[in-house]
């Protein structure tokens, strides 16, 4: 993964001392929560429900052990003992104390971590494929741009004053694992026909109130031409996003409005004059961070098929979670081995500071000291070997990470909601808790496969419900908790937006009605269809009367 | 008539505050100033703007409450929320009677 | 009021003259309306002249005139409206501007380092110590990642050599 240089570390550090003196200036009223406010943004800081919030940045989802230590220590001396994983690949602590801040970012440093751009009107936490450097999938590692990204995007003097936030991802695998078509900037790696490598570059997606499908602005752009066209884009919609109406600021709103031939035109016409400029990336600085992706010695083994199927045989529980759990690595003899946040009935996303330890030891002893964080709030050790997964397994189950349930109706996204988030209209965690307990038989879940829940506590989307098999939005109906439910949403490759299946229900009808949904699926589904299938073969119907009884 | 209160956060640790007696900031909502009418939320609520300048308060803002037996109760789940703590979580926040930020 | 360039507190020799006034003779700041609607006679002006362009004016809409100005203020309405930061880099990279080029509106100290780095050269800022200030904001972060309108090499750049 990368390591700083003395640049790196600099910046870093001149930027925690520039906030701690920010803070001093707010602390000592010379500076008003309206003037500060925008600036504690800039470094991850929220005032929430309870309590200031600080939302620490794990670049495109990569943590080191001693990275992973370091948020255990955290969480232990200047939270309450947990930590949350969020949908862009970041972790949340909700209760710092404002003073304490510069001094956790400090501690960050020292492990070359920060909390920059995770909120505000500028350019987010870049956000990558879980799987990056390991996926038998792979055209290349996105995270060597990610991190290109990353640093081009922090304190860019030009794009820290955007309309709205702005968010980009990337994916180097034809399966789409970083959602990209629901981001503004989203990035898919390509072979053109020469076989060189470049990326299909979508601009305009996202959630919340508008949710929009991104188009492609451009089919192929090499590498070296990266940053000048996001430049060229970031410019347009710089000078031209709506600053009139927060709800209407996106650039999703804006290639709306200009419509997406005029937008193109816009972006190409002002890259002509940015490319073959000092924005070309050097071969020599994406060597240079390729490097830092370089992968780690891998030992020439084979799979271990029958050794593993021995175990599974022997042992149903450790099946089901490698059927569900264990993905396949690009090197043979080796897995990618997914650790469950979502126990069952548990806040998913969630992980105590002993369990974020415990995960730092397992992925030195098992894996390759690197831990990544998924945008579904799991957490992925890759480079384990087949012959270990039994082994870290039985550990994993100690420390209840081991929940077989990974893209099952239990591994629930669900945002904060109402129990954290002062922009929430309903909670979102205790009807994850509820729909988990409802379906908490494995056995269930597994013959119901892959059914993507995802909860959101309003319609700003963090829970990402747009795009959930069954997505469920929060409500406010005349001061009571609501939930609107969607079918058909999708992240991948064929991203879709769900559509909304009736009224909404109240929070004690919403799991029931969840669990219509499935009988109604189980029904209705020929061999081998998984839910999304069935619905895009059978469409809302069903699903309609069995709820909501005919019409 | 709304019964009304002041709340906001204080500017160090984030603490969810209310407005109570002679213009102090209390965490526990049974403490805080009830305003009967407009009169007296305007009232409170200059008390609070002043309190903002000081550094007293992050945002106050007014909420509904409801008062039986003297018992003082948001009228909003979001407030009745921010007065307790996470459902989810009922170790942690003013429900279990410690304080609000981390220790 | 002060306005800073170079790093000092400085008097300021330019008078913006609003639309319905008289343009006197000396430096003068019009409005983008203004220059559109007397442009004949703006151009006899004796004296140096200088345009204000609101945030949503883009210097597009004046490349074509840019000889004519030495000075181009441009407006953050509220500095969180951040369209100016482009404008800037484009009056320096695109349309190669040299004359001054002036924040005007919400400048506060926490943006004034960004502004430096996208070609702004003169600043008013609503400051007691406005000299000291701005020296302590420019010293804050010394590492660009990226390239700007200022002559600082980014970190991709010295990095290489």
């Amino acid at each position: 993964m990368y390591r700083y240089d003395e640049f790196d570390r600099t910046l870093v550090a001149e930027r925690v001392a520039q906030f701690r003196d920010q803070v001093a200036r707010r602390v000592a009223g010379d500076l008003s929560e309206d003037e500060f406010k925008p600036l504690r943004l800039m470094n991850g800081l929220y005032l929430q429900l309870h309590a200031y919030m600080l939302r620490v940045a794990i670049p495109y989802g990569v943590l080191s052990s001693r990275q992973m230590r370091k948020l255990a220590h955290i969480a232990r001396v200047y939270d309450k003992g947990y930590g949350h994983f969020t949908t862009r690949q970041n972790i949340q602590y909700n209760w710092p104390k404002l003073t304490d801040v510069p001094d956790i970012l400090n501690e960050l440093a020292e492990v070359e971590m920060h909390a920059i751009q995770t909120s505000g009107n500028c350019i987010r936490n870049v956000t990558a494929d879980h799987y990056a450097g390991i996926a038998a999938d792979e055209i290349e590692d996105p995270r060597v741009y990610a991190e290109i990204m990353r640093q081009w995007s922090t304190l860019h003097p030009e794009f820290s004053f955007l309309p709205r936030k702005f968010k980009i991802a990337i994916t180097g695998a034809p399966n789409d694992r970083a959602a990209v078509k629901v981001h503004d900037i989203g990035l898919r790696m390509q072979r053109n026909e020469a076989g060189e490598p470049g990326f299909e570059v979508l601009v305009g997606g996202g959630q919340g109130r508008t949710p929009m499908i991104a188009y492609t602005v451009r089919d192929f752009l090499p590498p070296r031409h990266l940053l000048s066209y996001l430049e060229a884009v970031l410019r347009v919609y710089n000078q031209l996003g709506r600053r009139d109406n927060k709800y209407k600021a996106r650039i999703k709103i804006l290639v709306h409005e200009t419509g997406a031939e005029n937008f193109t035109r816009m972006v190409e016409e002002e890259w002509q004059a940015l490319k073959d400029s000092p924005l070309d990336l050097p071969e020599a600085e994406i060597d240079r961070i390729k490097s830092y992706f370089a992968p780690p010695v891998y030992e020439n083994l084979s799979d271990a098929t029958a050794e593993l199927d021995l175990w599974r045989a022997g042992d149903r529980a450790f099946d089901m979670w490698v059927d569900a759990n264990v993905a396949q690595h690009r090197v043979p003899g080796y897995a990618i081995a997914n650790i469950s946040l979502k126990p069952i009935g548990g806040v998913p996303g969630d992980a105590t500071a002993d369990q974020m330890e415990a995960i730092a030891d397992l992925a030195e002893r098992y894996g390759s000291g690197e831990i990544r964080v998924s945008h579904e709030q799991n957490l992925v050790l890759g480079d384990v070997k087949q012959h270990d997964l039994y082994r870290l397994w039985r550990e994993l189950k100690r420390l209840d990470l081991a929940t077989p349930n990974l893209g099952l109706i239990s591994d629930m996204i669900a945002c904060p909601g109402l129990d954290y988030c002062s922009l929430a209209n309903a909670r979102s965690i205790p009807i994850a808790q509820e729909i988990s307990e409802r379906f908490a038989d494995l056995e269930r879940q597994h013959d119901i496969g892959e059914l993507k829940v995802k909860i959101s506590g309003c319609i700003n989307a963090c829970g990402h419900h747009h795009v959930g098999h069954i997505g469920i939005l929060g409500v406010d109906k005349k001061g009571v908790e609501h939930y609107q439910i969607t079918l058909g949403g999708s992240a991948d490759q064929h991203a879709a937006l769900g559509k909304i299946v009736g009224p909404a229900f109240s929070g004690e009808q919403v799991t029931d009605a969840v669990e219509t949904i499935v009988e109604t699926y189980l029904e209705i589904r020929e061999t081998g269809e998984s839910f999304l299938e069935a619905f895009q073969r059978a469409g809302l119907e069903p699903f309609k009367e069995r709820l909501y009884g005919a019409h | 008539m709304t019964m009304r209160i002041v709340t906001g956060n204080r500017l160090d640790d984030g603490a969810v505050i209310y407005l109570g007696a002679d213009e102090r900031w209390t965490e526990t909502i049974g403490c805080a100033r009830v305003a009967a009418d407009d009169a007296g939320l305007d009232n409170l609520l200059a008390i609070a703007a002043k309190a903002e300048t000081e550094g007293l308060v992050v945002t106050p803002y007014a909420v509904p409450v409801s008062v039986e037996s003297g018992a003082i109760w948001p009228v909003h789940i979001k407030e009745a929320i921010r007065a307790k703590g996470p459902t989810v979580r009922p170790d942690l926040g003013k429900q279990a009677g410690g304080c609000s930020a981390a220790a | 009021m002060a306005l800073i360039r170079s790093g000092e507190v400085v008097d300021d020799p330019w008078l913006r003259v609003a639309d319905d006034q008289d343009v006197p003779d000396g430096p003068v700041i019009v409005t983008l309306a203004r220059w559109q609607d007397a442009r004949a006679n703006l151009s006899e002006h004796h004296g140096p002249l200088g345009i204000a362009l609101r945030s949503d004016q883009s210097p597009s809409l004046i490349a074509g005139d840019l000889d004519r100005f030495a000075l181009v203020a441009l407006d953050f309405p509220a500095f969180t409206d951040g369209r100016a930061y482009s404008y800037a880099r484009l009056l320096r990279e695109r349309y190669g501007f040299k004359g001054e080029v002036r924040a005007v509106g919400n400048v506060l100290r926490d943006q004034l380092a960004f502004m430096v780095r996208c070609g702004f050269d003169a600043f008013e800022i609503a400051d007691a110590d406005a000299a000291q200030t701005f020296k302590k904001a420019l010293g804050e972060i010394t590492v660009a990642y990226q390239p700007a309108s200022d002559p600082r090499r980014p970190a991709m750049d010295l990095r290489h050599g």
